[in-house]
């Protein structure tokens, strides 16, 4: 179980925006990827799980490997169940245009994978996993975007995790939330670190600091430098990353 | 995960009733240009767009039907500087003079928007009533009275949206320089000119084709009108008179115009896209 | 110098408004004038005899609207159940499915199709669909039937609306936003999943309005229509038969009512019906669209 990526190159339309990345993604831990806005974080965040596909003009090259199959050369089929296989929260909160309930069961259902009983029992855990049951029990029915925009958050969530990925992947998942909400979105990463291998990308520095095993600094396109966040935060070997941590560019 | 797969069957069931429905699409565009392209090439020659109906014309004997696309080219041409003098105030008033959230500028667009589907026939019938009401008979200038009405709304509608998009901030900064709304029409003009042209050639396209509203309206004559008073004959009633005649040689000639008519509409068509590369709504 | 600026600017203002407010008023007055055309005939016979009856006789005063009505009926469903599959899935591979080179292709095909005069069409349809009908289609469920039927009308007619209704759709998708569809994505979903989960219960209300915008349409169609139907004014029992919608009658009658003032009132009458359909039709579907644009954006 680990993610690979080999020489990955992404180009939109003339711009080369990801450069020969390597990169080996450790298991269960929280990879925090940061960096300047533009450097690229979200696009290979979006490439990990194709959702590079629907950018339009794009072309990628080089490898990644996720369970050890390439999933840059794969189609149909494999490209479901990879996204399966790997959860995705956004920036901003993004519930499906249905009921709470219907939200979580939605990656059930489309995957096939409970029914029933058994399907009710998935969605419940689940809730109550990102600490959502006692708040929205007893209205599974109203439509999701009725909740705060907290709560969406921490459903899109349950979300994810009802479809038993192995990794997931967070895009600055707490920067549209307020302090309590996004607290209580990061503590939920903290306890889900031993059952899944997280990826984040952040923005806020102090929030890679509390969270991050593992850091990975991105600077237009480039890794500059990557280790465990130990040595990334207290001993840089780059003079970009001292700069970056010291705050000289944001 | 086996029955997982059935899901992907799902998706390449649809996407093979996706591609049928595509093939329709480009069969039926195939179907009517070759239907009109093979019958009126045959038909077609340069004494019928070249000169005027003869004696026995409706009979087979010789003749063209200049008449019909002068006429044509008079109600359009006219209708479409009425429409430009009118709409362009409209626009402008829509989109400068009235704040975004207007209750009057969403009164004004959703009347414009209906104005737009109501079909030309309706158009045709309440132009002849007004004209009764007026002591008018069919004429030159009804016709280009009814074309007007009809091509306002989309020459609205068109105008509308491309002034929308555009960016308000070069409007507040003709204000910063101490302009009055009035004054700033002319850099609001320049902004949306692209707009302008594919509303002008939509609204000629709508126009030329146009054969229900000019029915009542317009007449139909053999000759170049010379006076507004005057009926003056079309090319899709040319056409569509032409068509129902028994006579082999004269249904030859509704191909013939018909021929006209949608090399007309398709030289509209492709320009059009030469402006604007996007598939606006209000195309249609 | 500044005064007259203002006052010009004023000036321009409310001439302005003038023009904005006479156009508005101009559907109305355009109701108003089609009703006092139609006054005579409506005060002669009820509007529920006009409506019901199905005896069509002008020159002993009968007005009975009952087979116009329902061949423009007939036309119009016909028309939208052939059209409303086509174009849903065009629209639909248009916007979740086709690479922007493929759109680059499409989107001018359908510019032909809006564009091609409705005469074009009527054409089209006598030199292609009425020979199919009579010679191969119909053969096969009745002993004859002359082509020129509800069948045909209603595909030229499904061909016409066409892409009015895709370019209606594709409008509608497009205010989905691409997060929404990623969210799908994200969770494992196909594309075709997506649509049907996701975007077509979004954009379920518009729609259903779309499609009522497309009907209106379709009431209004003309001569396409009145080349292809047939023209007989009967209650048409199946699409084999010939059938005379409004618009046709209209068309077509048009002259031989002058000498006779009921005749020319109910051949108003029935412009009123159409008028009065399609901006009922027109106005709930408009405003059904530009409030889901507003919610979505």
């Amino acid at each position: 179980m680990s993610i690979e990526v080999k020489n990955l190159n992404v180009y939109i339309k003339d711009n080369h925006i990801l450069k020969n990345i390597n990169l080996t993604l450790p298991e269960k831990k929280i990879t925090c990827i940061i960096g300047p806005s533009g450097c690229g974080k979200s696009t290979l965040l979006k490439t990990l799980n194709r959702l590079i596909d629907s950018v339009e003009n794009v072309r990628v090259e080089g490898n990644v490997f996720v369970d050890g199959e390439d999933i840059i050369n794969s189609n149909g089929y494999q490209v479901t169940e990879l996204r399966r296989k790997i959860g995705l929260v956004n920036q901003r909160p993004c519930p499906l245009p249905m009921s709470i309930y219907a939200n979580v069961a939605y990656g059930c259902r489309i995957n096939n994978m409970y029914r029933g009983r058994k399907l009710h029992r998935v969605v419940c855990k689940n809730l109550e996993a990102v600490g959502l049951w006692n708040e929205v029990n007893g209205r599974l029915r109203t439509p999701a975007v009725r909740l705060s925009i907290g709560q969406q958050q921490r459903l899109c969530l349950a979300r994810s995790l009802a479809v038993e990925p192995e990794y997931i992947l967070a895009d600055e998942a707490t920067s549209a939330l307020d302090p309590i909400s996004a607290k209580k979105v990061e503590d939920l990463f903290m306890t889900l670190k031993d059952k899944y291998s997280i990826i984040m990308v952040t923005h806020t520095l102090r929030q890679a600091v509390r969270i991050a095993d593992y850091v990975v600094f991105m600077y237009l396109g480039e890794i500059i430098e990557e280790g465990p966040a130990d040595q990334i935060f207290n001993n840089p070997q780059q003079e970009l990353t001292k700069n970056y941590l010291s705050g000289a560019f944001s | 995960m086996a029955k997982n797969k059935s899901k992907q069957y799902e998706e390449v069931i649809f996407k093979i009733l996706m591609v049928i429905s595509m093939v329709i699409v480009f069969g039926v565009v195939f179907s009517v240009i070759w239907t009109i392209v093979s019958k009126g090439y045959k038909a077609i020659s340069w004494e019928m767009v070249s000169q005027l109906p003869g004696g026995g014309f409706y009979i087979g004997k010789e003749g063209g039907f200049l008449n019909a696309i002068v006429g044509s080219l008079y109600i359009v041409g006219a209708s479409t500087v009425l429409g430009l003098i009118i709409s362009i105030p409209v626009v402008f008033f829509l989109n400068v003079y009235l704040k975004k959230d207007s209750k009057l500028a969403y009164i004004a667009r959703l009347a414009f928007d209906v104005l737009f589907g109501v079909p030309s026939i309706v158009y045709g019938a309440f132009g002849f009533t007004i004209m009764v009401f007026l002591g008018l008979r069919a004429s030159l200038l009804g016709g280009i009275i009814v074309i007007t009405l009809l091509i306002i709304p989309i020459f609205i509608r068109t105008m509308d949206e491309a002034t929308r998009e555009f960016p308000r901030d070069i409007l507040d900064a003709t204000y910063a320089l101490g302009a009055t709304k009035w004054e700033t029409l002319k850099v609001v003009i320049r902004q949306i000119a692209p707009g302008i042209a594919t509303a002008t050639l939509l609204s000629i396209g709508r126009a030329i084709g146009d054969a229900a509203a000019v029915m009542f309206t317009a007449g139909y004559s053999d000759r170049i009108p010379t006076a507004l008073s005057q009926q003056t004959a079309t090319l899709p009633l040319s056409v569509f008179f032409q068509l129902s005649s028994p006579i082999p040689e004269v249904r030859n000639r509704a191909y013939a115009a018909a021929l006209v008519l949608t090399i007309i509409v398709l030289i509209l068509s492709i320009l059009g896209r030469f402006f604007t590369n996007r598939f606006s709504k209000n195309k249609l | 110098m500044q005064t007259r600026r203002i006052f010009k600017d004023r000036l321009a203002k409310e001439t302005m408004l003038v023009l904005t407010i006479v156009s508005i008023l101009f559907v109305i007055v355009m109701g108003i004038g089609l009703y006092m055309k139609s006054a005579p005939i409506l005060g002669e016979k009820s509007l529920w005899d006009l409506l019901s009856s199905s005896q069509w006789r002008p020159m002993k005063g009968e007005f009975g609207f009952l087979p116009f009505i329902v061949g423009t009926l007939w036309v119009t469903f016909i028309a939208i159940i052939l059209a409303f599959p086509v174009s849903l899935l065009t629209a639909i591979f248009l916007t979740e499915y086709a690479k922007p080179i493929v759109k680059k292709c499409v989107f001018p095909a359908l510019d032909i199709l809006a564009a091609l005069p409705s005469v074009i069409y009527g054409i089209w349809g006598t030199l292609v669909i009425v020979p199919v009908i009579s010679e191969k289609l119909a053969p096969h469920f009745v002993e004859y039937s002359s082509g020129y039927t509800v069948l045909a009308a209603g595909m030229v007619l499904g061909v016409m609306i066409l892409p009015l209704l895709v370019s209606l759709f594709i409008e509608v998708f497009s205010i989905v936003p691409l997060e929404l569809r990623e969210a799908s994505w994200a969770l494992g979903a196909t594309r075709w999943q997506t649509t049907r989960k996701v975007v077509l219960r979004k954009t379920f209300a518009g729609i259903i309005a779309s499609t009522v915008l497309a009907i209106s349409r379709a009431f209004g169609e003309t001569i396409a229509v009145l080349m292809v139907c047939g023209c007989m004014i009967t209650i048409p029992n199946n699409i084999f038969e010939s059938c005379y919608p409004i618009p046709a009658l209209i068309a077509n009658n048009y002259g031989e009512m002058l000498s006779m003032p009921l005749y020319e009132s109910a051949l108003m009458f029935a412009a009123l019906i159409l008028f009065v359909v399609v901006l009922v039709f027109n106005i709930l579907s408009r405003i059904v669209l530009y409030r889901m644009e507003k919610k979505l954006n």
